[in-house]
C-alpha cells in the first residue's frame, strides 16, 4: 500500500521535526542543567526517529537472517540501524560528559541554573 | 603496496592507539616519558601527513578500509560503494599536517608549562588529534559526523581540564551543548541525503544527486543542515558565542589547537561537502544563493568578531575574538566559490594557524611569568620580557597580512578574487576587520610592555576580568628556552612557508583539484587513475593598496586607543560615550548562558535557511 507507506514516512518526519524543536525549546527555557541535558537527549532522539523512518520498509522483517528469514531476502535497511547504534554510543559519551560537568559545576558554584551561574559576560 | 596501506590511515590510527595505551598504563609512567611519547606521536602524524601531501599531489588517494572496495552492481552496471573510504587530497592532508605541527608545538610547550599534569591530558590530546585528522581525511559523510563528535568530546574534556575552577567548567558546558545541537542537525542532514541517495559515500552521494537532481530548495536546506555543526564549530555569527567562553578558559597549549586548526576544520568540512556533494547538482541559482549567504556570514563574522576583539582586556579572549574575525575573512574567501580565492583561503589558513598558535603560546608565557593576561593589571609590568613583546607585535603585523607572512600571500589572492567578482567593498570589510584585530594586539603590547596609555580604563567600559591563576603554579622568574622555541619557530615558519613560489603553486593546483567533483567520483568509485591538475606558475604578487592601509589603520587605531587625549577633550568624550553605548548591547549578548546561545543557534539556522530560499529565486 503506497499510500500507507507515505503516511508512515511523513508522520515519522513530522515527529522527528517536532521532537527536534521541542528539545530546542526545552534547552532554551531550561532552568536546571540536568533538565537541559535531558532536553539535549530529546533533540538527539529526533535523529533516532528520523533514521528509523528512513530505513523502514513496510511489511518487511528485521535484517536478522534465521531459518525463517532467508539470507538475501528483502528486509528493512540495516545501514541506518548501524548509524543509530553509533549515534547512541557517541551521544552517550557526550551526555555523560555533560552530566559530569554538571555535577562539578554544582559542587563549585552550588547552583545548577544556567542563568544564575553565568560569570562570563562581554 | 603494503607499506602505503599501513601508513595511509596512520594519522588517525596511531594517536588513537597511543592514546588508549597511555590511558591504560600512563599512571605508572614518569611524566617526561608521557610527554616524550605524546610529542613523538604528533611528530609521526606530521611526518606521515606530509608524505600524504606529497603522494596525493600526483592524484587523490582513495583508501578502502578493510579493503571493502566498491562492488559492481549487475542490475545497473555501476560501481556502488559498500565500504568506508578515506579520500585524501593535498588540502585535506595539508590540514592534517597542520594538526600534527600545532599539536607538536602544544606538547613541546606543555612540557615545561604545566607543573603537574596527569596522563589524562595526553590521552585527551591524542584523541583530539586523531579525530581532527579523521575529519580531514575521510570520504564518508557519516564518518564526518562521528569524527566531528569525537573531536567535540575530546575538546570539551580538554577545555574543562582544570575542573577545580568553575570557569573552565562553564566554558566546556557551553562548548559541548551548542556544538552537539549543531551536530544533531548535521546528522539529520546526512540522514536525509541517505534517504535520497541510499549511500553515505560523499562521491557517490554527489554523483547520485547530480544524476537525478532534486529541487534546489531541498538541496539548499539539506546543505544548510549538514553544514550546521560545522558552522557552529567555525564560529559563524550568530553561532560564535561559545568560542570565546571556551578559549578564554581552556589550558593555553590547548588553545593553540582550538584556534589554530579546529575552528578552521569546520570551514574545511563545509567546503569539502559543498564541492563533492552539492556543487554538481545545485545549479547556477543555487550556487548564487550559497555565495551570497556565505558572503553575508563572512562579513558579519569579520566585523562583529573584530569589534568584540578590540573591546577585550583579557589577552586570551582578545585572541579568541580575533579568531572569529579571521575565520569570517576565510569564509568570505570560500564564499566566492572561485579556485583562486580558495587557494588564497588555504594559504591564509596556514599562515593564520601558525601565527595564532604562536600568539597563544605568547599568552601562555605571559601567564607563566606574570600570573595574569589582563591588559590593565599588567600595564608596564613586563618591560623585561622584551622578546615576548616582539613576538606579539610581529604576530599582530602578520595577522594584519603583511609580507612576508603567508597571510599576505593568501590575502593577496582573495583581494584579486574580490576584484574579479566586482565586490571591492568586501576588501574594505577585510581591511577594517584586520586593522581592528591587529590594532587590539598592538595596543595590548604597548600597554603591557612599554607602559603606554592610561592607567585605568573608563569604569563602565570594562570587559570581564577572568581570574587565571590556576593554570601554572604562581609566577616564575624566568621563562625556559623550551617555551620560547615553539612560539618563535611557528612565527618563523608562518613567514617562511609561502615566500617560495613552490608552496603557492602547489596550493593553487590542489585548490583547482578540490573543486572537480565529477573527477573525484570517478576516482573514488571506479578506481580510475587520477590526473593531478597541472601546476601553473603562480600569479605575480600584485601590489594591493589594502596592505599598507591595513597596517597604517592598525597603528592608528592602537595609538588612538592608547592616547585618546590627542583628539581633544570634547571629541574624546563623545567617542568614548559612543563606544560604550555601542558595546553595551553587544556585551549583553555574550551572556555566558548556554540557553541564550542555543536560541541564537535556532534563530541563525532559520535566518540563513530563509535567506538561502529567498535568494535562490
Amino acid at each position: 500500500m503506497p499510500g500507507m507507506n507515505h503516511l508512515i514516512t511523513y508522520t515519522g518526519l513530522g515527529v522527528a521535526a517536532w521532537m527536534f524543536l521541542v528539545g530546542l525549546y526545552g534547552i532554551v527555557t531550561s532552568r536546571h542543567l540536568v533538565h537541559l541535558c535531558l532536553c539535549l537527549t530529546v533533540v538527539q532522539a529526533s535523529t533516532y526517529v528520523l533514521l528509523t523512518v528512513i530505513g523502514y520498509r513496510p511489511g518487511l522483517p528485521a535484517p536478522i537472517f534465521t531459518d525463517w528469514v532467508q539470507a538475501g531476502s528483502l528486509a528493512v535497511d540495516p545501514v541506518v540501524q548501524a548509524l543509530m547504534l553509533t549515534d547512541v554510543v557517541v551521544e552517550a559519551t557526550v551526555v555523560a560528559l555533560l552530566l559530569a560537568i554538571t555535577v562539578k559545576i554544582h559542587k563549585r558554584t552550588g547552583s545548577t541554573d544556567p542563568a544564575a551561574i553565568n560569570v562570563m559576560r562581554g | 603496496m603494503p607499506w602505503s596501506n599501513i601508513l595511509t590511515p596512520a594519522p588517525i590510527v596511531l594517536p588513537l592507539l597511543v592514546g588508549a595505551f597511555l590511558a591504560g598504563v600512563g599512571g605508572y609512567l614518569p611524566r617526561r616519558l608521557l610527554d616524550g611519547i605524546a610529542l613523538l606521536t604528533s611528530a609521526a602524524v606530521l611526518v606521515v601527513s606530509c608524505m600524504l601531501v606529497h603522494a596525493s599531489a600526483h592524484g587523490t588517494i582513495v583508501h578502502w578500509l578493510g579493503n571493502w572496495r566498491p562492488a559492481l552492481l549487475p542490475q545497473t552496471g555501476k560501481f556502488f560503494p559498500v565500504g568506508i573510504c578515506l579520500a585524501i587530497d593535498p588540502i585535506g592532508a595539508g590540514m592534517s599536517a597542520m594538526v600534527g605541527l600545532l599539536s607538536m608545538a602544544a606538547f613541546a610547550f606543555s612540557w615545561l608549562y604545566f607543573e603537574q599534569v596527569r596522563s589524562l591530558y595526553h590521552t585527551l590530546m591524542l584523541a583530539f588529534v586523531a579525530a581532527m585528522c579523521g575529519l580531514c581525511l575521510t570520504g564518508d559523510l557519516f564518518n564526518l559526523f562521528v569524527w566531528f563528535e569525537l573531536m567535540t568530546a575530546a575538546a570539551v574534556g580538554l577545555c574543562g581540564y582544570k575542573s577545580e575552577e568553575s570557569w573552565p567548567l562553564l566554558g566546556a558546558l557551553n562548548f559541548a551543548v551548542v556544538n552537539t545541537v549543531g551536530a544533531f542537525l548535521s546528522l539529520s542532514g546526512v540522514a536525509l541525503l541517505y534517504a535520497r541517495t541510499g549511500s553515505l559515500n560523499m562521491a557517490e552521494v554527489g554523483r547520485s544527486l547530480a544524476s537525478h537532481p532534486p529541487g534546489s530548495a531541498f538541496l539548499l536546506i539539506v546543505f544548510l543542515f549538514v553544514s550546521a555543526g560545522f558552522l557552529v564549530k567555525m564560529a559563524v555569527v550568530p553561532f560564535q558565542f561559545w568560542l570565546a567562553d571556551a578559549h578564554a578558559v581552556a589550558p593555553t597549549p590547548v588553545c593553540v589547537l582550538f584556534s589554530g586548526v579546529m575552528v578552521e576544520l569546520g570551514l574545511y568540512a563545509v567546503a569539502r561537502v559543498h564541492w563533492v556533494v552539492f556543487a554538481p547538482s545545485l545549479g547556477t541559482a543555487g550556487e548564487q544563493a550559497v555565495r551570497d549567504v556565505f558572503l553575508l556570514m563572512g562579513t558579519l563574522g569579520g566585523v562583529i568578531g573584530a569589534v568584540y576583539c578590540f573591546s577585550q582586556r583579557h589577552l586570551k579572549r582578545l585572541l579568541a575574538f580575533s579568531t572569529i574575525s579571521h575565520v569570517g575573512l576565510m569564509v568570505m574567501g570560500f564564499a566566492l566559490l572561485d579556485p583562486g580565492a580558495l587557494s588564497g583561503t588555504a594559504v591564509y589558513m596556514v599562515g593564520h594557524g601558525m601565527i595564532k598558535g604562536s600568539l597563544f603560546l605568547g599568552a601562555g608565557i605571559l601567564l607563566h611569568r606574570c600570573g595574569s593576561v589582563d591588559e590593565y593589571d599588567l600595564r608596564g609590568q613586563c618591560g623585561n620580557l622584551w622578546l615576548l613583546g616582539i613576538i606579539l607585535v610581529i604576530g599582530a603585523v602578520g595577522l594584519a597580512g603583511m609580507p612576508p607572512f603567508a597571510t599576505f600571500y593568501g590575502q593577496d589572492l582573495i583581494h584579486d578574487a574580490f576584484a574579479r567578482a566586482h565586490r571591492e567593498s568586501l576588501s574594505a570589510v577585510a581591511v577594517i576587520a584586520e586593522a581592528l584585530t591587529a590594532g587590539a594586539i598592538l595596543r595590548f603590547s604597548a600597554r603591557v610592555f612599554l607602559g603606554w596609555g592610561e592607567r585605568q580604563e573608563a569604569s563602565s567600559r570594562g570587559s570581564p576580568h577572568v581570574p587565571m591563576d590556576s593554570e601554572t603554579a604562581g609566577q616564575h622568574d624566568k621563562t625556559p628556552f623550551g617555551m620560547w622555541l615553539p612560539a618563535v619557530l611557528l612565527l618563523a615558519l608562518a613567514s617562511g612557508v609561502a615566500v617560495s613560489g613552490q608552496f603557492r603553486q602547489a596550493t593553487d593546483a590542489a585548490s583547482r583539484h578540490f573543486q572537480q567533483s565529477e573527477k573525484l567520483a570517478a576516482v573514488t568509485l571506479e578506481s580510475m587513475n587520477d590526473v593531478p591538475s597541472p601546476r601553473t606558475s603562480p600569479a605575480p604578487v600584485q601590489f594591493h593598496i589594502e596592505t599598507p592601509v591595513t597596517l597604517a589603520l592598525a597603528l592608528g587605531i592602537a595609538a588612538l586607543a592608547l592616547f585618546p587625549r590627542v583628539l581633544g577633550e570634547r571629541l574624546n568624550w563623545v567617542l568614548g560615550r559612543g563606544l560604550i553605548a555601542a558595546m553595551r548591547p553587544l556585551r549583553r549578548l555574550q551572556s555566558g548562558n548556554v540557553s541564550d546561545y542555543v536560541a541564537w543557534f535556532a534563530f541563525g539556522i532559520a535566518g540563513y535557511g530563509g535567506l538561502l530560499l529567498w535568494w535562490h529565486r
